[in-house]
């Protein structure tokens, strides 16, 4: 029964990171064959960093996950100041429930409606193809927004009104107080807020599919690209280094809080 | 208290006029005037919600009164904000900066008001030291005690040298030994540094113990402002009879000047002023009564509990279905016949209130307590 109850949670584990470790182990298999281990090599690495379009849609990839999860931020920063001031309960409810329905909305429904605003808006704008760089950015703002407000939100909610006040009692502005007093107490769920942004941004697939055009390609888009029809080995390698780039990003997340806090203590001890 | 009464011929700093506050419709404070003079130790005391915290809110500028003015060294200072007035609070849960140490947070005024950092060490040290916080300047607030913390929320405020300190019950989370240390502690502050104190406490006797004037507060009304012995001796009404320290209170009439009436018997007294039999309530403090014999005594009954209470024994003595509350350093059997005695100047005489009849004797402490704290059962004895 034990050893029963013990190896449930392997099992578990195994079937979870099992593909991804057959992914990373065959990045480095030197015969680009799935059946055969022919030997360690980084052939395949090397092939994708002389692939222009891969580093473009890398860089395309960044550039998106980075402007969309920076702005994301900043517009739930206020959201949440804003929310967590109301004092109409029914205004705050709609709002709320207004902001989760791109969470809870399947991404291929979000991702062809906002295709049909873009190409409309298009038309009535007299542009062929308005789809792009910037209807990217637009979506992908759109869908990490609910994401980053839910992690700055309940912040605000469980900081303690009273040190405010304080705050004020000690001279501060109310906008001084906000800097100096309830920052530093919100900072940790500004950054994981980013952060989780961010890698949603970096591997959405289906919102990015339809609102995106061939000459601006993300990472995703480009990989589905080069496998739908015969697999490029070189995609392992960019798989194995997202998944680096993701695990890296989820630790920088669960030390965020401490980061934070750390950092403001310095800021204000100067 | 003497030096209250040179302090209050002086001069007034804070000026509460015709203060009303509601909220949702429910009225806090009604019609408040209160003056509060330099250099002072006020407390305002009364139960919780009885608008004592509200009013220091105001006075502290967290609130706006609905009607009224406040003033502060003559100037009307309704609409300035709590960052520009000459004041600091130590809040209720002292409310620390929890990510700052305690050296930064008691420099936060300082480095708001953007005083030079050579001083702030300077002036931070001193307070510290006043504080008896030396050697904590690096700890975070959430690993001190109780004590600690409420000691950075005093050196917090004071290092800005505020005209006005406003303390919103700060004692209330301390044990009792650390509460009476820091009561000690916070009247040497307050006579070292001379700034005025606006205390806010629900404990009659910390109010008692430390302050020059006490304002006793319920229902949103100021009931009496005075010393702390006017307040405990001359009580204006009965709830502040009930509810500063322990108090017989009986329902009477003034016979004439100095000859008051109750509990079937008349007594002298050294009250006047009232009309004929005008119907009044009777204080008597349980330490002023003396036991004698039944021969003896002015009124007669019989010992219906006794409680040792270190120095002195607390007794329920049965006068006709009253239940006195006495205290006596003799011993006295329960169930003993004995009699009372009262001195004429232990008998304080107030003027009928709405408070009149919701504080009785000490029938809580008898099984019959629903009957006999039915105020109408008492007339009946008579």
């Amino acid at each position: 029964m034990k050893l029963l109850s013990r190896s449930y949670m392997w099992i578990v584990f195994a079937l979870l990171y099992a593909p991804i470790l057959v992914l990373v182990i065959f990045s480095f298999n030197d015969g680009g064959s799935l059946s055969s281990f022919t030997g360690i090599s980084f052939r395949w690495y090397v092939e994708l960093f002389h692939d222009s379009v891969a580093l473009q849609s890398l860089k395309n990839s960044l550039f998106l996950a980075l402007s969309s999860s920076a702005i994301a931020t900043v517009i739930a920063t206020f959201a949440a100041l804003g929310l967590d001031r109301m004092r109409n309960r029914y205004v705050k409810g709609t709002i709320m429930g207004a902001t989760n329905i791109p969470m809870m909305n399947p991404d291929i429904v979000t991702g062809v409606s906002m295709m049909l605003l873009f190409v409309a808006l298009g038309g009535i704008l007299g542009l062929s193809d308005l789809l792009g760089r910037w209807t990217m950015l637009i979506a992908h703002v759109t869908f990490t927004l609910p994401y980053v407000l839910l992690s700055v939100l309940p912040r605000f909610q469980q900081f303690d009104s009273t040190l405010r006040e304080a705050a004020m009692d000690l001279g501060c502005t109310p906008t001084a107080s906000f800097f100096k007093v309830e920052l530093p107490a919100i900072i940790p769920g500004i950054v994981s807020g980013f952060v989780m942004g961010f890698t949603l941004s970096l591997d959405d697939f289906v919102i990015s599919h339809f609102v995106s055009s061939p000459d601006f390609q993300t990472l995703p888009l480009y990989i589905y690209n080069q496998t739908a029809h015969n697999v490029k080995y070189s995609m392992y390698a960019l798989c194995a280094l997202i998944i680096v780039t993701i695990l890296v990003l989820l630790l920088a997340v669960n030390f965020a809080g401490s980061i934070g806090r750390g950092k403001r203590r310095r800021e204000v001890t100067k | 208290m003497k030096n209250n009464h040179s302090e209050a011929k002086s001069r007034t700093l804070i000026e509460l006029r015709s203060i009303s506050k509601s909220f949702d419709g429910e009225q806090i404070l009604c019609n408040i005037d209160l003056d509060i003079h330099d250099k002072e130790f006020v407390t305002l005391l009364g139960p919780s919600g009885c608008g004592k915290t509200t009013t220091l809110r105001i006075i502290g500028g967290f609130e706006t009164p609905d009607e009224g003015d406040v003033f502060f060294d003559g100037a009307r200072i309704n609409d300035v904000p709590p960052y520009r007035r000459a004041l600091n609070t130590v809040f209720q849960k002292y409310a620390l900066f929890p990510h700052l140490n305690v050296y930064d947070n008691v420099a936060f005024g300082l480095r708001v008001q953007k005083v030079k950092e050579d001083e702030i060490r300077e002036r931070v040290r001193e307070m510290l030291e006043m504080t008896g916080l030396r050697g904590f300047e690096n700890r975070k607030s959430a690993t001190l005690s109780g004590g600690q913390q409420q000691r950075v929320a005093i050196a917090r405020a004071l290092i800005n040298k505020p005209r006005v300190l406003l303390l919103d019950e700060p004692l209330g989370a301390l044990d009792l030994k650390l509460r009476k240390d820091m009561q000690n502690e916070l009247k040497r502050i307050q006579s070292a540094t001379g700034i005025t104190f606006i205390y806010v406490t629900h404990d009659q006797e910390e109010a008692l113990s430390m302050s020059d004037t006490v304002v006793v507060m319920a229902d949103g009304k100021i009931q009496q402002i005075g010393t702390p012995t006017d307040i405990y001796n001359e009580p204006v009404n009965a709830f502040v009879a009930d509810f500063i320290g322990e108090s017989n209170i009986l329902d009477g009439s003034m016979l004439a000047d100095c000859k008051a009436r109750f509990a079937g018997h008349t007594f002298d007294c050294v009250d006047g002023g009232f009309a004929k039999n005008e119907p009044v309530d009777i204080v008597i403090r349980p330490e002023d009564v003396d036991v004698v014999s039944v021969e003896k005594g002015m009124l007669a009954g019989t010992v219906s509990g006794v409680t040792f209470k270190g120095d002195y024994y607390e007794i329920i003595v049965d006068v006709g279905g009253f239940k006195w509350m006495i205290e006596t350093s003799d011993f006295v059997a329960p169930d003993a016949k004995i009699g009372l005695y009262i001195e004429p100047d232990a008998i304080h005489v107030m003027k009928k209130s709405e408070y009149s009849g919701k504080f009785g004797d000490y029938s809580t402490f008898s099984d019959e307590m629903d009957y006999l704290s039915d105020p109408d059962a008492e007339v009946e004895e008579e």
